[in-house]
Order: C-alpha cells, then structure tokens, then sequence
C-alpha cells in the first residue's frame, strides 16, 4: 500500500510540473510577491513630505526647521506662506504633516518659557501620520532639552534608554520576510490540496481512484502529502531569498525550521482538503480558499498586532493555523527559537490539521457513498 | 468612427438572460454580498492599528518611594497592561516567547540617583523588536510618560517646571484617529476589486466551458451588444454591493461619512468599470475558468490590497515600486474614499484621482472589446 | 424567383488548427432542401466543417458558400438565414424553456403576433408546452435537444446545420427528431446533420462520409450500399462459441470484416459471393450463410480498407483469469432490487440481474435512463438507497481494497490524467494497482506495444486522438490482470474500425475467462453482448439474450428487425402496460 501511496504522490508532483504553464504558476506568484511585498507591505514612515509654517523667524525657530529637513524621514519640505495654503497643503494631501511654529516661538525659548508648536495632522492617513509625527516629535523634544538650563535638568534626572531586542534598528523587513515564509506558501499549498481534487472530481479521474484499491485515506494522504511538499519547496525559497538577499539573520536551527514549515503545510492541506470535500466544482473551491485565505492573512498578525483585536477575532486567530506559524517562524530566524520555545506554538499546527483532516475523512466517506 | 451599433432589443434580452444567471446562481450571489460583508468586518475589527492594551513586563530591583511611584503612573495608563516581575532573567524569557512586548528595569540605585540629582538616572527597556511597530510605541511612549511623571514631580516639588516647548498635535479629519476609520474606506476598494474582478473573470470563461458562447455566436448579435450584455448586469450587482458595503460602514461600523453619497456612486461606478474591464479581459483571453480566476487574483486583489495605500504608504515604499503603483487603479479609488469618507468633498483630490479611474475604465474596457471574439478562432 | 439547386458550394476547403489539419481539402455540393448526412468518427472534421459553414471559423484555404454568400465577409446577411445547434446545445440551464425561447426570439427580432404563433407552433411540434416553465438544465436529454431545436428554429432559417443533435438521446426521442427534421426538409429547409452513427445515416438524403478530414464518400446513401450488394453475408445456426468462429473466420482472406450479431454472425466478403469454406471453420453441421442487405457501416468499412482481424495480441499476453472457487459462477456480479433514488426522482427502480462467469452483459438504454447510475452502484461508487450490489459475492461497498483489485473499470470519456503523458498513466494506474518494480516497467512495455503507443509516449493524454485515448484507457483498466470489467460507455464516438478492434480485445480477454459488464446507449453494440439489460426511466424492462429480446418484439412474420426497433416496441409496450 505503500507504494500505492508514493505513486500517487509522483502522479501528483508529475503534474505540477507537467506543463511550463503550471511550474510558472507554482515560482513566478512566489518571486513576485518576493519582489513587492518587502519593499510595500512597510508601515515605516519614510519619504515623506513635510509643511512648514514658520510664523516666527527667530533663530529657535530655524534651527528647529534644519532639524527637520535633515531627518531621514523628511527628505522633502514645503515653506508655508499663508494660512489657506496650509489648508490646501494637508486638503490636497501634498504633505502628510505641517508644522506650524507661532510667531513668538524663538522669543519664548530665549526666555526660558514654555512655548508650543502646532502640528496638523492628516488623519486620514493617521496612521503614518501619527508616526511621522512622532519622529518630528523627537527632534523637537531633543531641541529643547538641549536649551534646557542645569536647573531645569535637575527636574528631569531620568532618561529611558531602549533597547530593542532582536532586530536593533527596528528594520520592518526583519519582521516582513520570515512572515511571508508562512503566507506565500499559503496559496500554493490550498491550490494542491483544494484546487486539483476538485479537478479531478471534473474530469472524473476521482471515480477512478475510488473504483481502485486506495482507500479514500490514502488518496486524501496522496493530495496532502504534495501539499506539504510544495509549501516546504517555496518556503525553502523564500526562507533562502529573505537570508541571502535580504539579509535577514537566522539565529534558530534549519532543522526546526523545516518542522514548522512541515507542520504549517500539514494544517493547510487539512483546511485544503476541507474546502475540497465541501465544493463540488474547481470554482466553488477556488471560493473557498480565496475565502480562507484573505481572514487568514488579515487575522494573522501580519497586518496588525493580534492584541488590537477585538476578544471575539483573537478567538478566531487562535484557531488560524497562519498566526500560529508566523509567530513560530519569526522567533526562530530572530529570537534563538529552540524546540521547546516552538512548540507551544507547533501543536496547535497539529491540533488544528488533526481536526480538519479528520472532518475532510468525514465528509468525504459520505459524499464518495453518496 | 462609426459608432458600433447596439440593436436595443437584443441588447435587453441578453441583460435579462444575464441576470436571471446571475440571481439564480448561488456563487454570484455569495461574492457579491457575502463575501464583501464579511470582508468589511474582518478589516474594521480584525485591523487595527491603534494600540490597544501593550502588555510591559516591569522588573522593580528598587525598593525606593520613586520607583513605585513611576511604576504607578505606568498602571494608570490607559495603553498598558502592566506585569510585574521580581527577575530579569525570567522575565526576558517572557520576552522572548511573545507573552510581554516589552521590559522595564528599574534597577537598584533608581530612587538614589534620582534623590540624588548628580547624574541622569537611567531606565532600561527592551523591546521586542520582532513586532518593530508596537516597539516604536513603547520607546516614545515610556519616554512620554516619563517626562510628565518629571514634570509632575517637579510642580509638587515647587521647583520650575522646564520650559518644556511641547510639539502638539491637531488632527484633520478623523479627530478621534481611530484607524478604522481610515482603514475601512480603503478597504471597500479591495471588496470591490474582488467582486469586478472575481465574478466577471468567471463569467464569460463559463459560457465558454459551457457551450453556450457558441450558439450565441451563431445568432446575429454584434460584439458591442455581447460585450455590454456583460458589462451592464454585473455593473448594477457591483453598484448594489457597494451601496451595502457604504451601509454597513456608516451604520454598524460607525465610520463617518462626510462627504456626498452620490459622488461616491459616481466614483465608484468609475473604478468598478475599471475592475470590470480587467476581469473580462481575463475571462475572454484565457477562456479557462481557473486561469482566469488565478490570474484575476494575483493581477487584481495582491496589488488592491498591497500598493493602493489603504494599509501601507506608498510613499514610504522604494521609487520602482511607487512607480508601479501609479498603474493600479486602487490607488486612486482609495485616495478618494479616504477624503470623501473622512474629510468630505474635496475637489482637487477628486478630480484628479477620477480622471486616472476614466482612463484606467477605458484601457481595459478597450482592451476587452478589442479581444472579444466574433468568431471561434478570432 | 428560380433558387439554385446547391444550398451550399464546397471548393478544395482547407482548415488547420495548431499545425494539425482538420480538414484537408473538401469539395462537394449540398442539395438545397433535403437531408444531408455529414458521417465520421469524432476526430474526423465533421464539426469543424460545420463550424465553417456556420462562419465561426476563418478557413485556412479553399473556399465555401452558403446560400451564395460568404460566411465571413457576408455574416451580416448569412447570419439570419441559418440556424445552428452546436453539440453542447447552447441551452442556458438556469433559465426556464419559455425564457430560453424567448430570448432566442429577441435576438432573431421575432415579435408580437408572429412570435405568439411561432412559439404555439414549436412547442407543440416538439411537444414541450407543458414545460415551459421548467428549468432548461432538468429537462430530459431528448426534449434538451428538441428546445434547442426549437429555438434554432425560431428565425425562419433557410439553412439548419445540426452538429449531432442525437447523440445519446433515446431512440423514442430520435425518431420524433428525425421526423420533425423530415418535415422541414419537405418544407423546403436544407438540414445538415452531423452524426457518428452510420445506421442514423442512412435514413438522409446526401451523406458526406469523412474520415480524417478527408471526404472519403459523398452521395445518395443508397449508391453506396447498393455497391456493397451481395458482400453482406451472415453465417447462421452455428454450434459451439461464436467468438471462437469468429476469430478462425477474421483468419480467411476472403472476408474483410465481422462482427457478432446475436446468434449469427454477420460478415463482408472481399468479393460478392466468394464465400469461405465452411468446412474449414468447425461451425457445426447447421451452419451455412445467408445473404443479408448491406448496411452503411459495411461501406465505410470497405471505404477505410476493413476491418481489423480477430487475434487480440493483447488478449494472448493476457493469463486466464483466476476466480476463487467459493464464488458463484452464475453470479459474479449481481443486482438484486438495487434502487436509488435522489430526492423525489427515482433513478434505478427495484433492478435486478446476475451475470455469469466469462459472459459479456450489457445494460441497454439511452442517457438518463439510470445505467450510469446502476453502474456506479456496481462498482461501489453510489450507495444504493435499498437492495444490494455484490461483486464476487462481496459488497463493494464494505469491501476491503483487495477485492477492488480484482476489479477493471473503464469510466466514461475515458478518464485519464490529461495533463499528463501516456507514460505516466501507465505507471500511474499500474503503481495503484499494486504492481512495481521489474514486473511494473515489463507490463507498462507490453501495453505500449500492443496497443501501438510508442509514438505517441511523451504525448500528453488530453491531446491524443480519441481512438489511442480509448486505447490507454483499456490499457489501464486492465493492466492488473482483473477478473472483472466494468466498461462505462467505452465506444463513444470512435471510429468503427477501432471499435472493432476494442471488442476484438474484450473478446479475447473473455475468451480467456474474464467477466464483462458494459454499459451503453449504442443500440447495435448491444449484439457484441452474450445477455443484455434494456434500462428505461430506471427500470428493466427486459432482459435476455438479444436475440431473445428481438423475438419478444418481433410481430408476426416479420423479418429481422434491428435492435433498436426492439428498444422502440419494448418501451411502447412496457409505456401502454404502466397504469
């Protein structure tokens, strides 16, 4: 039975790779997105533009200005003339941020008083805009600590110096690459495992497998099983590309890394071969995993923290064999990950591809009876 | 140029064919209004990118009155959820394993340095910088907090409080920053993505696969009357799902809507004909209902969510990468939505963005109408 | 107005699809007003002919004229003149009858009054006016045809181009077909009917016989079989297994084709009335050979260069078939009550049937019938709502996997990996079947060279031509030496000589022991049957030898009728015996 098995793994794999078409389907989404996602998928704030209204002229004031111009983040400034400009500036999103510095700033500072610069925000980007302002924010703040006198220092003896662990300089791709090791794979896997049993179902080689000696297990087991191995393959290419192109560090252990990898693809091919079991034709099932898949991408902690969330969603994430797997694949390629520290997060991999694999059988023992 | 001639008639009677197909069809259906409904949920509660409760471990070496008084404000915070810690070790663990985002030492001579007021009295934290953006907040935020304790500190103590010139903040539009309700507007337009062109891309391929493209073929139908006959059907079933999308958003996501409804229509009827245009091309040209579907999602839905601004800004993403972005529709779609939702009727933004949507609706509408077969081997 | 006598005009018509030639090189002239036959195996450019008249495809070369007019640069004008129903019906399932017609009326501007009338006229002409609110998709296969029909007819056309409109419809449901087309040839319609049934090809006016898009025969079908006179032989009376004198008969150079026909076995001489010797072919002392009418099917035998001979070199590498002893050799496979029902529709009605050891049986009866239905429950693939299935005594259902390994199955339209090559199959449906190693490769060769599938190894199985698709897929149902073969409608639309060849090989293997059940809507096939079942709305209406079965509807001093006349007079009579 064995090698009833490994001929239905190679039958699988032979056509994957039977037409330039399809090996292209299975490399080139993965390259792509490789290309794009790194460099877009950044909520980092940089290139942006900066307003300026310098209702002041003093020398607080454009030294603070310098300042500005000279971050990283503000590559580009507009100087503001005039109060409607200002409006039409942020009205017509050409910056992001303006900055207004009132007329008595400069003056103000000189004498040792509190003074206030205003900043207008875009909310409709709030988001970068409120990090763009925080980093205007800094600068200002180191300004004025630099002004401050011994006295006033007395008054702030404290200073909080941070630390950021495993990824120092805080570089977003550290944190996008070893994600997109689980979420890349994600379509390839579900397009194995959902998209071909329903193409089988069409074409009615299915009828054959069920008329010959497999047992619906083993030809579960034989779409599973090329599941796994496509998500292994692509995630070996994407882990590779993040390493050795991007740069990213790898400080967990290869061997662990491939037993994430395994498990992911395992619970993916359970819900791949759920979905299968449901639909009746490839484009119910191409549905379905287009439905599986945008939850599981948004809920996963990819696009935001799963703690912003609320309890009824978190609830839903746990059981998204996506969360689990990024969380997994980020602590091995940053934080050291040993098995003991994965683990916690490979057995609900398991749990949740015991549970849709079993429901699959199900579901498909009646419906091959049916 | 002649106009191409549309026998009214005939054009009525494919329509209703199509929308019998359409209402009858049980998958139609669920892309068009389920799939969207579920999808706004998901984006107004499943992203959020304000910062809810950030759970900080907070290890106190100190025994002094000072510590615990920082510890204190640090409770008080409405975006911490603070843990307490006897151990470094143990609680860099907790770090390391996800449980805490991030970790405050006060260490022993905290409450001494301070007293003492000889050198600056240093407070560690480490972050988790596998989660970069919870980690900005945290190093900005505690530096905040910090300084207010001083300052507070400082005026009980009768001393002058620093000339702390403050930058302050002043939102436009969407005052209460709650990020939903910039996420959400953008995100209808990758709902409406996903229905032109999902739905369409399987359309015309099913006709084929079917057979019955053929017989229509046969009959005395020109390709305009063919081409519209698909256009106009799923235009209403789009424009339908988008009125529930705007529903939805208003009504039970509470995002505001600022701006007028029927600008919104015309502007989405504009990407919509865009979107539709580019699932039809699909359709038409790959004539295979899981190509097309394929093809439709990565040419369509990755690029609507990834380079249209709705979650990351574009601006910040590498020039070749902007440069592309200029060519997807979604962009600009997204870039009215936000004004139109958050600040109102902002005509610049508008008609600049409108005018890209009218091009990009006729590029692909073109290219379909240039590729839709009159025979079977056109 | 003085109408020419061609409605269409042919010249040297050339087509070619991806470097194939579909067509080459076709000249001939269609009568207007009468029947005209277009008859060839699928593969053979019938469609693709069709196609081009219909202006759907630009010509490669040549040149075609349809009612004077180019069906491309003139479509405008041709276009409302025609009428075409292309084999996939162009019917819209979700929409109801009424909504089909009447879209097809919008589009060919019938209206008002005309159209009322019109609409009264057809539906009564095709018998469908107490569905028109149904769904077209749960319509009958037959009344699908007669709607799509209806609404090619809806425009008044002067042409009607049909590309086989009576492919698996019940006979019931042809006749009336053919009538209604008969009425309108009177009428002065020119209908082309495209078929891969010579027997419906007989009954036109004008065939185009085609054979890989050449055009092998064109006439009054009459002249061709009438070129056939005393070639058609039957050796009746015989003793002793009629395969067995088959296969010796195939031997002689005197006969070029044969095939059995119930009892009797039914042969083209090379030359009219140049018999073999009897003698020579241990019949028995009754046998002897009777004149019969020749048929279309003996022509275009002739025509294509006859048939294939009797060995099954495939059948020769085959062992006999080893049952276990404990089973019932009357009763390798049986159905006792078998039943299905979905929902409210009855699919298999209380069945019943036991096939014996090394015997062929068949399960007669046009689509929708409840065959495939019967079958799958058979084969273990449907569960039956009540009553049981067993094969080798055993449930298939329950089994355990190794008594499916006693089983072949053929599915319908030859299910095979498409995307992969005619290797891979190979060694696909071999490596599940248990076989590996040195064993596996040696099988995987032998089929390769029996069936001749050397060239065409590294093909990929969705583009081979239906005949070697057909071979493969036999290859592969019987790679594992079973006992047992389930043959889902194995013959549709191949060629007749690959036909032959196909029962040759099931001939042999049932020579050597093994059990056959096949199923299929092809009315003559059913004579290469030892017992066959004629299913109708679910049930057996009659079961017995085919012989057997055409006595039962033989009237009174009549000669010998075909099988489906048989078909036809069992259902009348079991539709008058229903309360």
């Amino acid at each position: 039975m064995f090698n009833a098995l490994l001929t239905l793994i190679r039958k699988e794999l032979q056509a994957l790779f039977s037409t330039p078409e399809s090996i292209r389907m299975l490399i080139m989404p993965v390259i792509l997105q490789l290309l794009v996602f790194p460099f877009a998928a950044t909520l980092e704030v940089k290139n942006s533009t900066l307003a300026i209204y310098n209702q002041d002229g003093g020398a607080a004031s454009i030294e603070i200005i310098q300042r500005l111009a000279a971050a990283k983040a503000f590559p580009k400034l507009i100087m503001i003339t005039g109060e409607p400009q200002l409006q039409q500036v942020i009205d017509h999103q050409q910056a992001l941020l303006a900055i207004r510095i009132p007329q008595d700033f400069s003056r103000q500072i000189s004498i040792g008083r509190a003074a206030k610069i205003e900043a207008v925000i875009d909310g409709r980007r709030s988001n970068s805009a409120q990090i763009a302002y925080g980093y205007a924010a800094q600068i200002v703040t180191q300004y004025v600590l630099e002004q401050a006198t011994p006295a006033q220092l007395q008054t702030m003896p404290a200073q909080v110096t941070v630390q950021n662990l495993y990824n120092p300089n805080l570089e977003y791709r550290w944190f996008v690459l070893p994600s997109l090791v689980a979420i890349i794979t994600t379509i390839g896997c579900l397009m194995v495992t959902a998209l071909s049993l329903a193409r089988e179902r069409e074409e009615g080689t299915f009828e054959q497998l069920l008329v010959s000696p497999l047992t619906p297990g083993y030809i579960m087991l034989g779409k599973a099983i090329p599941g796994i191995l496509v998500a292994l393959l692509q995630g070996t290419i994407i882990a590779a590309a993040a390493v050795f192109v991007y740069q990213i560090p790898f400080t967990g252990q290869v061997w662990l890394l491939y037993l994430t990898m395994f498990c992911y693809g395992l619970s993916l091919s359970g819900f791949g071969l759920l979905i299968s079991s449901i639909c009746a034709n490839q484009q119910q099932a191409f549905l379905g995993v287009f439905g599986f898949m945008s939850p599981a991408v948004i809920l996963s902690g990819y696009m935001a923290p799963i703690e912003n969330m609320p309890a009824a969603l978190q609830v839903v994430a746990a059981m998204n064999p996506l969360t689990h797997a990024i969380i997994a694949i980020k602590g091995i390629f940053l934080k050291g990950f040993t098995f003991s520290q994965t683990w916690p997060h490979l057995w609900p991999l398991l749990l949740i591809a015991a549970v849709t694999l079993s429901i699959a059988y199900f579901i498909f023992i009646r419906r091959s009876g049916q | 140029m002649t106009l191409p001639k549309v026998n009214l008639r005939h054009l009525l009677a494919l329509c209703k064919k199509e929308s019998y197909q359409i209402v009858r069809d049980p998958s139609s259906i669920l892309i068009a209004f389920v799939l969207p409904v579920m999808l706004l949920f998901i984006f107004g509660f499943g992203i959020n990118l304000d910062t809810n409760k950030v759970r900080l471990g907070i290890v106190t070496e100190d025994q002094g009155n000072e510590a615990e008084q920082f510890a204190q404000v640090l409770r008080g915070s409405p975006y911490l959820d603070i843990q307490t810690g006897n151990s470094r070790s143990q609680m860099q663990q907790q770090l390391q394993l996800g449980e805490i985002r991030g970790m405050l030492v006060l260490a022993s001579d905290f409450s001494p340095t301070i007293r003492k007021q000889q050198k600056t009295a240093a407070i560690q934290l480490l972050t988790d910088g596998a989660e970069p953006n919870t980690a900005n907040f945290l190093g900005s935020y505690l530096q905040g907090c910090l300084e207010v304790w001083q300052q507070q500190r400082a005026t009980d103590q009768g001393l002058n409080s620093v000339a702390t010139s403050t930058i302050e903040p002043r939102y436009w539009f969407n005052p209460t920053t709650v990020s939903r309700n910039f996420l959400v507007p953008g995100s209808i337009s990758v709902i409406m993505t996903v229905i032109g062109a999902l739905l369409t891309s399987l359309v015309v391929a099913r006709e084929w696969e079917r057979g019955t493209m053929e017989a229509l073929l046969s009959t005395s139908v020109t390709k305009t009357e063919l081409l519209l006959s698909k256009i106009l059907p799923y235009y209403v079933l789009g424009m339908v799902a988008m009125t529930l999308c705007v529903l939805v958003t208003t009504l039970i996501l509470d995002v505001p809507l600022r701006g007028s409804f029927w600008i919104l229509f015309i502007v989405s009827s504009l990407f919509l004909g865009s979107g539709l245009g580019l699932g039809l091309f699909l359709s038409t040209v790959t004539r295979n209902q899981f190509a097309a579907a394929q093809t439709a999602l990565i040419a369509a839905f990755l690029p609507a969510t990834m380079l249209s601004g709705f979650v990351f800004e574009i601006s910040s993403m590498p020039i070749a990468i902007q440069g592309v972005s200029y060519l997807i529709p979604a962009r600009y779609f997204v870039n009215v939505l936000q004004t139109l939702f958050q600040a109102g009727d902002i005509w610049y933004i508008i008609l600049l963005n409108s005018a890209f949507l009218l091009v990009s609706a006729c590029f692909w509408l073109g290219l379909t109408a240039m590729k839709t077969a009159r025979r079977l081997d056109d | 107005m003085i109408q020419a006598a061609y409605a269409i005009r042919i010249t040297d018509l050339r087509h070619q699809f991806d470097g194939r030639d579909a067509l080459s090189g076709i000249s001939t002239q269609i009568r207007r007003g009468k029947i005209t036959g277009i008859v060839g195996p699928d593969g053979s450019g019938k469609t693709t002919l069709i196609r081009l008249m219909a202006g759907l495809l630009k010509a490669t070369g040549g040149n075609i004229q349809v009612e004077e007019l180019d069906p491309i640069a003139e479509a405008g004008r041709l276009r409302p003149q025609l009428g075409y129903m292309p084999q996939k019906f162009g019917l819209y399932e979700d929409l109801t009858v009424q909504e089909n017609l009447t879209l097809y009326a919008d589009l060919c501007d019938l209206l008002g009054e005309k159209r009322r009338q019109r609409f009264d006229q057809l539906l009564s002409f095709t018998d469908l006016t107490h569905f028109i609110d149904r769904p077209a998709g749960k319509l009958s296969g037959g009344m699908k045809q007669k709607l799509g029909l209806a609404c090619t007819l809806l425009g008044s056309p002067k042409v009607l181009l049909l590309d086989e409109p009576s492919v698996g419809v019940d006979p019931i449901s042809r006749r009336e077909l053919w009538k209604m087309v008969g009425e309108l040839a009177h009428g002065g319609i020119t209908v082309i009917w495209s078929t891969s049934y010579l027997d419906e090809a007989e009954l036109c006016d004008d065939v185009l016989l085609m054979s890989e898009g050449l055009l092998k025969f064109n006439g009054p079908p009459t002249t061709i079989i009438a070129g056939m006179n005393g070639r058609s032989v039957q050796l009746r009376d015989m003793t002793g297994n009629k395969r067995a004198i088959l296969k010796k008969v195939l031997h002689s150079p005197k006969i070029i084709d044969g095939v059995i026909q119930g009892h009797a076995l039914r042969l083209v001489l090379k030359t009219a009335g140049d018999l073999p010797d009897l003698a020579q072919l241990d019949a028995g002392s009754a046998a002897h050979f009777v004149d019969v009418k020749p048929c279309l099917e003996d022509a275009f035998i002739d025509i294509l260069g006859g048939g294939p001979g009797g060995e099954s070199v495939l059948a020769d590498h085959m062992p006999i078939a080893r049952l276990d002893g404990s089973i019932d050799q009357d009763a390798v496979i049986e159905a006792h009550q078998l039943t299905r029902v979905f929902g409210e529709f009855v699919a298999t009605d209380h069945v019943d049937f036991k096939v014996r050891r090394g015997e062929i049986f068949g399960l007669l009866g046009p689509n929708g019938a409840g065959k495939s239905t019967t079958f799958k429950m058979m084969c273990g693939l449907l569960r039956p709502t009540s009553g049981w299935a067993k094969v080798m005594g055993i449930d298939l259902k329950q089994s355990a996997s190794h008594a499916r390994a006693q089983l072949g199955y053929m599915a319908q339209k030859f299910a095979l990996y498409g995307n992969l090559n005619v290797q891979q199959n190979l060694m696909f449906f071999s490596g599940i079947y248990g076989l590996r190693g040195k064993a596996q490769a040696e099988m995987v060769a032998d089929m390769v060279r029996v069936f001749n599938l050397e060239p065409y190894l590294n093909t990929q199985a969705s583009t081979l031509p239906l005949g070697f698709k057909q071979r493969l897929a036999l290859s592969c149902a019987i790679m594992h030496h079973p006992p047992i073969l389930f043959l889902d409608e194995p013959t549709s639309g191949v060629d007749p000589i690959t036909r032959r060849e196909f029962w040759t090989h099931i001939n042999g293997l049932v020579e050597k022991g093994v059990t056959v059940m096949v199923t299929t809507h092809f009315m003559d096939e059913a004579e290469y049957c030892d017992r066959i079942a004629i299913i109708y709305h679910g049930r057996t209406i009659a079961s017995g030898t085919p012989d057997e079965l055409k006595q039962m509807a033989t009237e009174a001093g009549e000669a010998d009728i075909t099988m489906e006349e048989t078909f036809i007079r069992l259902v009348e009579r079991d539709d008058r015996t229903k309360p």
